[in-house]
């Protein structure tokens, strides 16, 4: 973790290069500098805080998208290009995690989830018919406890 | 002087707060009305003096006391008044000292306005909010005194980051805190039901007001940081997934589903523990918040006031209450009785599923803020979590939400009518059908996407116009007494049918800006331009300003559209010498709800003439994104002014039988 810091600070210093939009590091076909942008939002900015090399200003920021671009440029696949940042940087360097085993609670977490609640809903909804029969309104004694209980000054 | 007089008063408040936890505690104990007492009047000291620390702090910052070291750090003498004051909380130790003023401050109102509350369960809780303040006074006194002094006073401060030096930012925080630390009372009072072993619809009005203010709050606070960060980092983008974010949304979305569980425990019975967990969960999350954006584990572009070796202290207090109250929870709840029940289509049906679907959000966000910090510690594999992870994973779970939402409050309790809620629903359904092809086929260029989020947006506007015509009646009753119904509406009602159209905003505006934006950068000497959307900016000119406390480049650019002026926009590059930073100060065009953003970037120098690299960016409906949260933090504070959730009001209903 403590690299990670000490990059960051660094990463102060150095924030003075161009940005992804300037038009020095752009390529001439707008269908490639396209390209190229989509892949830069999925790439991070590896000594910044936690941006993607889109929005950061950092030199090495300038660095990956000068090599990011050229990739574009000699018609590599954007899967060809992430496979070289990984294979350089490890899984670190996208900000789409992989879909891998490692990863496997984060992508399945959310929707465990929300499969477990919906489970706990409907075995709450199934009770139901095991238990008493609907009425429609509270009962003379649950509205009596709600009202003594609201109304209660004290204990 | 005035120094050392707020550290006293701070190192009494934590005297106070530990008086009030001893002293309701035994009160409650014995069942002793003298003991309980003297413990409220402990709570109410406690505030008083963290309050006296507090404007000691901030007395300190505006006369630039650089003696004292936390001064010394964050202030600068050339700093306006404005970012003096704020320098108070700006820093780890003050944004604490307002931490624990709020903490107190709530527990003082606890006290104030809990008049109607049993003895028992009151005691039980304003001894819980002491032991929270003992907590949180103990860390802020030993471990991050604000208020100490250095030895050899500096002439001169180390100034507030310029990035900070900002209206919105210097606010920003007390909302936040405001809100983070409201979900404490609401955190009391749940422990304080569980030990008491009685959690019923009685209760669950009592924590409704304290949830809803918070909410409220942290609403409006999130919403001011997210524009903050709009205006002020100058990519043009609001929101980020980043971690300090993403630490401040996971409290809101818990008492978001707290806000909805609650209602069904007070109306049904129903869902007791269940709303308990949530209560526990919304202070837990806010805990978790601090100690996220506060220790600095996570790397953020909001991290400011950053102290990892502080952040295991702040761990162990989160650990500690987090870990109490839960084993409480795991102990209690399960003698908890299950409440009323009802039909797979009712409201409570769909509460429970606006609530499942909450909290499926919730768990997508916390693991992706904690995942990297898990899969470090397992596998030693570093690994990203970005915006495209929470595009997947929370953007489908908040559809859904959506989708289901307007029929929500048109469904009755225990058994809902499907098929009428369809009656009562098809014409919004058409009107959101329409707008999102009318989008689909007008907006260029052409998005499906979109347009089906327009048509979202539309659906929850016309989903919670639908409700408030049901209500009145309209259309089935003459416009008169439609309109008397509309005006006799309870606020509730109101706060509720804000806050869902709000959200309906929110989606409009979000949908519409980040489908449509546009950007564009040109290196342009003076009288170059370039083209954004179907604007045309030229760069007249670009002079040199003198700022209080700053350098800067000042750039005056004019945009046309179809010839035809449209608006002028002063951009800024700013240089603090004091801290050695470049800032920049964007210009917004507002057109409507739409913005033209306009930001001056570096200048460089080419043969002959200067030339600055200028970025521009057409951010369609933008206004909305931040219109629409205000929307819902007014719905939750209108609808905290209703008579029925007052606390107090029962004892004086009675005095009027009906």
């Amino acid at each position: 973790m403590r690299w990670r810091a000490i990059l960051a600070a660094l990463a102060g210093v150095l924030c003075i290069a161009g940005s992804a939009s300037d038009p020095a590091e752009r390529l001439p076909d707008p269908a490639q500098e396209a390209r190229a942008r989509a892949i830069f939002e999925d790439v991070r900015c590896l000594v910044c805080q936690n941006e993607s090399i889109d929005d950061s200003e950092a030199e090495l920021a300038g660095d990956l998208r000068r090599i990011v671009r050229e990739q574009v440029r000699e018609g590599r696949s954007d899967a060809e290009i992430k496979r070289f940042l990984t294979d350089r940087y490890g899984e670190f360097v996208l900000l789409t995690p992989a879909f891998n085993a490692g990863n496997l609670a984060l992508w399945g977490g959310p929707f465990l989830a929300a499969a477990l609640g919906i489970f706990l809903l409907l075995r709450r909804l199934r009770n139901r018919s095991d238990g008493e029969a609907l009425s429609e309104e509270l009962s003379p004694e649950e509205a009596a406890r709600v009202e003594r209980l609201s109304e209660s000054d004290s204990a | 002087m005035i120094a050392e007089f707020g550290a006293f008063a701070l190192i009494l408040a934590l005297a106070f707060a530990i008086a009030q936890l001893a002293l309701s505690a035994v009160g409650r104990a014995r069942r002793s009305t003298v003991l309980a007492a003297a413990g409220e009047g402990a709570a109410l000291a406690s505030f008083i003096g963290v309050a006296l620390a507090f404007a000691c702090l901030v007395y300190a910052f505006v006369t630039s006391d650089f003696s004292v070291a936390n001064v010394a750090q964050n202030s600068h003498t050339e700093k306006p008044l404005l970012y003096r004051v704020a320098g108070a909380w700006g820093s780890h130790e003050g944004s604490m000292l307002l931490w624990c003023l709020a903490l107190t401050g709530y527990g003082a109102a606890a006290v104030a306005f809990g008049r109607s509350l049993p003895r028992g369960l009151k005691a039980s809780m304003v001894a819980i909010q002491g032991g929270l303040g003992t907590v949180f006074l103990a860390y802020t006194v030993f471990a991050s005194n604000p208020l100490s002094r250095v030895a050899m006073p500096p002439v001169e401060g180390r100034s507030l980051n310029p990035l900070l030096q900002d209206p919105a930012l210097a606010v920003h925080p007390p909302f936040l805190y405001a809100g983070y630390v409201g979900m404490s009372v609401v955190f009391s009072l749940a422990v304080a039901a569980l030990i008491e072993g009685r959690v019923d619809a009685a209760w669950a009005r009592w924590v409704r007001p304290w949830a809803l203010a918070a909410w409220s709050l942290l609403t409006v606070g999130i919403t001011l940081g997210s524009f903050w960060a709009y205006y002020e980092l100058g990519w043009g983008g609001w929101w980020f997934w980043d971690p300090v974010e993403n630490a401040s949304f996971m409290p809101w979305l818990v008492a978001t589903a707290l806000l909805h569980s609650a209602i069904v425990t007070e109306k049904r019975g129903a869902l007791a523990g269940w709303t308990l967990f949530l209560s526990l969960a919304a202070f837990s999350f806010s805990m978790l918040g601090a100690f996220l954006v506060r220790s600095g584990v996570l790397t953020s572009v909001h991290a400011f006031a950053v102290d990892p070796k502080r952040g295991v202290l702040l761990l162990i207090i989160l650990g500690l209450t987090t870990g109490a109250g839960f084993s409480l929870f795991a102990w209690r709840a399960p003698k908890l009785a299950q409440g009323g029940l009802f039909a797979p289509v009712s409201r409570e049906s769909a509460l429970v599923l606006n609530n499942i679907l909450l909290a499926a959000a919730t768990t997508t966000v916390l693991l992706g803020t904690l995942y990297p910090l898990i899969r470090e510690a397992m596998t030693g594999e570093a690994i990203s979590v970005g915006p495209p992870y929470f595009n997947l994973t929370f953007t489908p779970l908040m559809a859904t939400l959506a989708i289901l939402l307007p029929a929500g409050p048109l469904l009755a309790w225990k058994r809902g009518d499907a098929q009428g809620v369809a009656q009562r629903l098809w014409i919004a359904a058409l009107i959101a059908l329409g707008v999102a092809l009318l989008a689909y086929a007008i907006v260029s260029p052409r998005k499906a996407f979109g347009a089906a989020g327009i048509g979202m947006g539309s659906w929850l506007i016309a989903g919670a116009i639908a409700e408030l015509v049901e209500r009145t009646r309209l259309f089935r009753i003459s416009a008169g007494e439609s309109l008397r119904r509309l005006v006799g509406l309870p606020r509730g009602a109101w706060g509720m049918t804000l806050a869902h159209l709000g959200l309906g905003v929110f989606v409009l505006g979000a949908c519409f800006e980040t489908g449509w934006k546009a950007e564009s950068a040109e290196t342009l000497r003076v009288g170059q331009s370039l083209d954004v959307g179907a604007y045309h900016l030229r760069l007249d000119s670009v002079a040199d300003v003198d700022g209080p406390n700053y350098d800067a480049e000042r750039a005056v650019i004019h945009a046309t559209k179809d010839g035809k002026p449209v608006c002028t926009g002063e951009p800024e590059r700013r240089f603090y010498p004091a801290g050695g930073q470049t800032t920049s100060e964007v210009a917004i065009c507002y057109r409507g709800p739409s913005h033209l953003y306009m930001v001056l970037g570096e200048r460089r120098d080419a043969a002959g003439a200067p030339v600055w690299l200028v970025r521009a960016y057409w951010n369609p409906w933008a206004t909305l994104i931040f219109l629409g949260p205000v929307i819902m933090g007014l719905g939750g504070l209108i609808s905290l002014s209703d008579r029925r959730l007052r606390l107090g009001v029962a004892r004086r209903r009675k005095e009027q039988p009906a």
